[in-house]
């Protein structure tokens, strides 16, 4: 018990919860950009452009097949070898995970908007609309409530797999409490109880809001 | 890449052994746990049911590095002589367990209730029920995701990597860190893995294809 007491002082706690700003912080951008990148994406996939949708599948496909924590070795040990960039930590981090996202959710979206009945598409466009106005006013809104759970839990394995850039030594939660337990191993339970508890809430308000958002929706 | 490969065959086909050995048997760890969480989710019985959702929840929003270090970092205090690889695999076999048991969970109230109410009027018990009933026909909807999850499965065991778990990353990293060939020793990592992954997936979307448009209505 004194273990916890002395694990969770002022100074820990504070370095714990500066850990958790950089998950935050990294996930958060890495969601807007894999959400508009997928978004892109899905929709290439979707609108079937000769080859050109054909090839990004393909690479959808790779992409979705590979360790995410491959792609952050890569990103950080192979650039600067590669094409001679060499990324720090954090862009290095928000890189890996929004080219891993956004393929991810590039395929949820294309069969989110694939799962909406096709004579609703035929019946916009014999009304007269335009494909792109079909698309924004009949297609999306339906796809939309089909999409958000799934895109939601996708957000929620992004804040997981952002511990993984810990080994690129990016100063998130789970580096910050590798750091703790490593001056003091007497630390190095209650540092897995805190890092379990503040991950699950960030997950599970997550979570929580993808449930609401698919009641309001539907 | 191809001189990579070639130079360091034999290290890269223990990492893929080890690779596919904690894959194999965290698939099987976590279809026997997960399939036991999700019979008590789905039971009439209220604190089995509390007790299935928890584990479910919990594992299901931390990460997989936070559990599996736990096992490699915390647990040798307790269990001596807990490797990396061991270590490594009963994290997978948890955190795994928990989105086996959600997919079995699905594909188990996917099947109509009509079912279960006609076998019991038929005088079967809720076990025999589950057992003959209701379960071989879960069975095909949840086979394509679970195909999905050992994919993930094999994935994921890249964090092995980080318990000197012998797998292929852990044996990307050493070949990379020796020969300074970062980009080449990478991208044969990369295609070693896409070797394991990328039929598989390719299996389940036809299979979800096919068997889905068979089963409706």
């Amino acid at each position: 018990m004194q273990n916890f007491i002395d694990a969770y002082s002022w100074v820990n706690l504070r370095f714990l919860l500066e850990g958790l700003w950089v998950t935050i912080y990294v996930s958060a951008i890495s969601v807007v950009f894999s959400f508009i990148i997928g978004a892109i994406l899905g929709f290439i996939r979707y609108v079937k452009i000769k080859y050109v949708s054909a090839l990004v599948g393909f690479l959808i496909d790779v992409i979705r097949n590979l360790p995410l924590l491959l792609i952050i070795f890569f990103m950080y040990f192979g650039l600067p070898n590669t094409i001679g960039v060499r990324l720090s930590t954090v862009n290095a981090a928000i890189l890996s995970l929004t080219i891993f996202e956004s393929a991810m959710l590039a395929e949820i979206i294309r069969s989110g908007i694939s799962a909406v009945d096709t004579g609703q598409m035929e019946a916009a466009r014999s009304n007269g609309m335009s494909f792109m106005q079909a698309m924004w006013y009949i297609i999306l809104p339906q796809a939309l409530r089909r999409m958000v759970p799934p895109i939601v839990s996708q957000f929620v394995s992004l804040v997981k797999d952002s511990s993984l850039a810990t080994i690129i030594l990016l100063p998130e939660l789970m580096f910050h409490s590798q750091v703790i337990y490593g001056q003091n191993t007497n630390y190095m339970i209650p540092m897995f109880v805190a890092l379990a508890v503040l991950y699950f809430i960030i997950c599970f308000l997550l979570s929580q809001l993808s449930h609401l958002l698919a009641r309001k929706l539907g | 890449m191809i001189s990579i490969l070639t130079t360091y065959w034999p290290d890269f086909v223990e990492g893929l052994k080890y690779t596919l050995s904690a894959s194999v048997l965290a698939l099987i760890g976590s279809l026997i746990i997960g399939l036991i969480f999700a019979l008590f989710v789905i039971n009439p019985l209220k604190p089995l049911r509390v007790i299935g959702r928890i584990y479910i929840e919990i594992f299901r929003n931390i990460p997989l590095l936070v559990v599996a270090m736990f096992f490699y970092i915390v647990m040798p205090q307790f269990i001596p002589h807990l490797d990396g690889f061991t270590a490594g695999t009963i994290g997978l076999i948890i955190y795994t367990s928990a989105f086996i048991a959600e997919t079995i969970r699905a594909g188990i109230e996917s099947v109509d209730l009509g079912q279960m109410e006609a076998a019991r009027s038929n005088g079967m018990s809720y076990i025999q029920a589950m057992r003959y009933i209701v379960l071989p026909q879960a069975l095909k909807i949840v086979i394509p995701p679970l195909g999905n999850q050992f994919v993930n499965l094999v994935k994921n065991s890249s964090v092995l990597a980080f318990l000197a778990g012998f797998d292929l990353m852990y044996q990307g990293n050493l070949i990379a860190s020796t020969t300074f060939k970062t980009t080449d020793t990478y991208l044969a990592v990369g295609l070693l893995y896409l070797i394991l992954t990328m039929p598989l997936s390719y299996l389940m979307r036809y299979l979800e294809k096919h068997w889905s448009t068979g089963a409706a209505e």
